[in-house]
């Protein structure tokens, strides 16, 4: 699976995911946690309203980026048991672990939380284990 | 009403951010944790740019008393590296090198997505369930 880097829009990506999470402080005064807040929209009544609204602008995303430029592409999983299985470790692994790559990896380093911290080494290092070392045979459409 | 909106616009920034960095694409996702192979950094530069405009934003905004529609900031109040940290993280990890979706890029890829996207977002879904149900005991490491 070869790619190509992208640099630019790599970087004007990253200020955007920035600048959304930065919002969500400013106005809200909450950490721009994905996993913690789509649980949270299905666990409990209380800001369920603000989180569903995060959720759909989340939703509608691509289809801005589709309407700015009908020619952008990206790839998807088909579904097999592997893709299952990786769900399944994801959404187990981001709540017992409090966080995934935007709570944890952008939002808390950025905060310097030593949690925070040690939770992007020790998923970004498996990560790399599992992505280097396990071909997990996904096929991508 | 307005907490709304700004949390619709800071998902959508978010989502925007995911998609036009090309995070949203497994594929991408894949050949960066894949370092043996032919290694794409693309992914590190979203996160390095995206820490770096959180990292200064949040620094303006910590001046402020409370957000501009909330009474107060909500920051984690945990600070000590225990179990399910740690275990989740690990979990979180190895599901994320299995396929290349975490949270944010998966619900993002919903509704452009396949088959596959549905059963990884469903199966993690199902996996913020079960973790509430049954979270790990907190021994402190």
């Amino acid at each position: 699976m070869e790619t190509t880097f992208t640099p630019v829009s790599a970087a004007i990506g990253g200020v955007f995911i920035g600048l959304g999470g930065l919002l969500l402080y400013l106005f809200l005064g909450r950490i721009a946690g994905i996993s913690g807040i789509i649980a949270g929209a299905m666990g409990q009544r209380e800001g369920r309203g603000w989180r569903l609204a995060f959720i759909i602008g989340l939703l509608v995303g691509p289809s801005v980026v589709l309407w700015f430029d009908p020619t952008f592409h990206f790839n998807s999983p088909l579904l097999s048991v592997t893709v299952i299985i990786a769900g399944l470790l994801v959404g187990l692994g981001t709540r017992w672990g409090s966080g995934c790559t935007s709570g944890h990896g952008v939002c808390g380093v950025s905060r310097m939380s030593t949690r925070s911290i040690v939770a992007t080494v020790l998923f970004v290092g498996v990560g790399i284990l599992v992505a280097s070392l396990i071909n997990a045979g996904v096929a991508y459409a | 009403m307005r907490n709304h909106l700004f949390a619709f616009i800071a998902g959508l920034l978010m989502s925007i951010g995911i998609t036009y960095s090309q995070m949203i694409d497994p594929i991408k996702v894949k050949a960066f944790l894949d370092v043996l192979g032919n290694w794409d950094p693309t992914l590190l530069v979203v996160m390095v740019s995206a820490l770096i405009t959180y990292g200064i934003g949040f620094a303006l905004i910590r001046k402020r008393t409370k957000p501009v529609f909330a009474p107060k900031f909500h920051l984690p109040e945990k600070r000590d590296v225990d179990r399910p940290l740690v275990v989740g993280s690990v979990l979180f990890g190895a599901g994320w090198g299995l396929v290349g979706y975490c949270p944010g890029p998966a619900m993002a890829a919903l509704l452009a997505g396949s088959l596959g996207t549905l059963g990884f977002v469903a199966a993690m879904l199902l996996g913020f369930v079960l973790a509430g149900k049954f979270p790990l005991p907190a021994g402190t490491k």
